[in-house]
Order: structure tokens, then sequence, then C-alpha cells
């Protein structure tokens, strides 16, 4: 009896044992970026390419000039979106991170990475680009331009957007005067600049 | 019977059990000690295909943590760039540096880049890196100084006990969201709970369900 005990209890413990696997913490599921050797294609991983072309259908189907920035005559003039102060700080907080490594915070194209050798990017306060509409900068973000890549997998249209509405924003700031602000906030204005 | 054992032996029968309970006692700290830091590979630096560096990209040129890691925010994981990320500079400078080679053999047979996991957490485990950047919890709180790691490694242990340490007591932890990215912050030396309370309900954490096992594990 006593060594039907003891038995018992070797065999039990030597099931505690038994049961450190490691099978639950590596779970045989596709997790992301595992390899996938069931893809026949290039890229072989659970994170696969897009097929050329594919749109998001999160906002449903929407006009595609949305995902172009291209209207019937062309480049969008207008944004197709509200422009509210929201839209543009959010476009503002993306711009810091996508774009001002090349293109500077003010948009002069003097970046830390153009100064560490990256071409120098027109400025955006260059006639030219003062000049060209909204859809052009979501345009160029969109498809590049020139050496600069595109950001379409990197930052969602509603965002190039966003950014496209800063872009003209900053355009502004840099050649607005005294009359360009509203009458009620210009004084505010004249009393931080004569403390200056 | 005839003795077999001198009297003394009685003494030696009881440090044996003394020195048993010690020993395994010693064992298990030493084992759990390891578990936690050597063998979890806390602050061992991970090799990778490409000596790619935090410090010189993100702490000297200030890359923006998100112009690489752009689905932090909106993701459970904060994703691994593509090659295409790194060719929007390096189609420009330093081309053909060895350092790059990897970089560019990827770019040109489309091959990704296999970067070698530093933090694996157990697949009973669904971390969500949006849940936390959304909710003031900053990068540098669990990666530490990423930007000052020419070699990246795991920084904290990543352990159930580290994680419940935060889930128990988010406001000893939480920050403005302003500066989640911010890799420098230093909490408040003082006030930093009083601080803590005010952004747990400002920014909704549900502090009964967050040391819930349904929060982390399905």
């Amino acid at each position: 009896m006593k060594k039907l005990a003891s038995f018992s209890i070797l065999i039990a413990m030597a099931l505690v044992l038994s049961s450190c696997g490691m099978n639950m913490y590596d779970q045989p599921k596709a997790n992301l970026y595992a390899a996938a050797p069931y893809v026949k294609d290039k890229v072989v991983g659970t994170a696969r390419l897009l097929p050329e072309g594919v749109i998001s259908r999160e906002r449903g189907a929407v006009d595609p000039s949305f995902y172009t920035g291209l209207g019937a005559e062309g480049l969008a003039t207008d944004l197709p979106v509200p422009v509210t102060l929201e839209l543009v700080e959010r476009g503002q907080q993306r711009y810091n991170i996508y774009c001002s490594p090349c293109h500077n915070f003010n948009g002069n194209g003097l970046g830390m990475i153009v100064q560490k050798g990256m071409p120098q990017p027109t400025s955006f306060h260059d006639p030219r680009l003062r000049a060209s509409p909204v859809g052009y900068f979501f345009n160029a973000m969109t498809n590049g331009f020139g050496r600069m890549y595109s950001y379409a997998a990197r930052i969602p249209a509603e965002d190039r957007w966003a950014i496209a509405a800063y872009i003209k924003a900053l355009q502004l700031s840099q050649n607005a005067s005294l009359s360009d602000v509203p009458e009620s906030l210009r004084n505010s204005l004249e009393v931080q600049g004569a403390s200056r | 019977m005839p003795n077999y054992f001198p009297p003394n032996a009685n003494a030696f029968a009881k440090w044996l059990i003394w020195g048993g309970v010690i020993f395994t006692a010693l064992l298990a700290t030493s084992l759990t000690v390891f578990a936690r830091t050597s063998n979890n590979k806390v602050r061992v630096p991970i090799e990778q295909p490409v000596a790619f560096s935090h410090a010189l990209h993100n702490g000297q040129l200030g890359l923006d943590c998100r112009y690489c890691h752009t689905s932090v925010e909106v993701a459970a994981a904060a994703n691994i760039p593509p090659t295409e990320t790194c060719m929007t500079c390096h189609s420009q400078i330093r081309v053909g540096s060895p350092q790059l080679a990897a970089v560019q053999a990827s770019w040109d047979s489309g091959e990704p880049i296999v970067w070698n996991k530093v933090h694996d957490l157990a697949d009973f485990v669904y971390f969500n890196h949006s849940a936390h950047i959304n909710k003031g919890i900053g990068c540098s709180s669990c990666h530490g100084r990423i930007d000052q790691m020419a070699a990246i490694w795991k920084n904290k242990p990543m352990t159930m006990g580290w994680c419940l340490e935060c889930h128990r007591n988010p406001a000893a932890f939480v920050r403005p969201k302003s500066e989640v990215f911010n890799m420098a912050y230093v909490p408040p030396a003082e006030g930093q709970l009083e601080l803590g309370e005010q952004l747990v309900e400002a920014y909704h954490i549900n502090e009964e369900k967050l040391p819930q096992c349904s929060t982390c594990h399905r």
C-alpha cells in the first residue's frame, strides 16, 4: 500500500515537471511578421504586400479624388474635408513627424536630413509652390515627388490632407501682415511684439 | 542490531535538513533572478542584420518614433518599418556604404530584412501599443532611453509581475499625452501621484478593470 502511494506521488511529480513546455508561449498561429511558408510569393511572411491599386474601404465608397488629390479639372484646389483648427493642428503634428526632417519645421527645406546630405527640396515659400493648389501637396505626398518617396503607405489619406492644409497655413504664416490677423486678436500680437 | 552511526550523526542529519532548506531557498531565488534578468535578456544588446542605431536616428537626428513605427498609435503592434522607409533617405545618403549593404540587397530583391526579435511576449498575452500610447504611457516607460541605445535591448523584464506594477497603480506611471514620445521625460520629483490621479481620470483609465485577467489574456 505504502509502495503504491509513493509510486503514485512520483508519477504525479513527473507529470508536473513534464508540463513545463513552451507550447502555450509559442502557439501555432500566424503572428505578425511570422514566417509563412505557405505563401507562394516573394515576400514570405504574414505581413503581405497589398495588391496594386488597392484602397482602404474604411470610409466606405468615397470620391476617388480623396485618395488622389486630383479633381475633374486637375489638382484639387479645395480640401475634401472641412477646414477646422483641429485639422490644421493635426496637420502640424503630422508634418513635424514626417516632413520636418527634410522640409524643416518652417518649411524652408533645410531640415536635419538635408544638412546630412539629402538634396535640398524647394522651399514651401517659393512663389511657384505658394501658387500651387492644396491638391499639389497631397499628390506629392501620395505619389512621391522627385527624390521624395511616396508617403501613402505611412500616412493615411486623412492625415495627408491635414498636412496639406497645414502647409498652406505655413505658407501664409511666413508671408502674413498684421492686417491678415482678425481685429480682435491684433491687439494681443502687438503687445507681444512690443514686449520682445 | 549494532549501531552503525555514531551519536554525532544526529547533529549531521539535522544540519543536512536545514542546509537543504537553505540551499533550496537560495536556488529558487537565484533561478528567479536569472529568469527575470540575463535569461530574459534584459539589458542584453540583440544583434541585428543591420547595425541600425536608434541613438543616431532618434537621439541625434531627432526623427520621431512614429516616422518609422507608423502604426504605434492605431494598432496593437508598433510596426517594424519596411525597407522602403530606410530607402527614403538612404537612396540618397550613404549610398553604397557596406553598413547598408543588407538594406540595399533587400530593396533590390524585394525580400524583407529579417530583424531579430527583442521583445518576445508569450502568445497568450494580447499587448496593445495604441492602448498604452493613447492613455499616457510613454515609450520610455517600458523601452527606456531608446534615444541613447546604439544597439537595441530589452529594458524591462516584461514579466507579468512587472506589468502588474503599473496595472495595479497606473497613477504612479501615467504622464501627459504630449510627453508620450519624449524620450527624456522625467516625471515630476514631487506630486507624480497627484498628477497621475488627475490624468487617470482625464484619460478614462479604468483602474478597476486594469488588473483583471481578461485585460491582457483572452
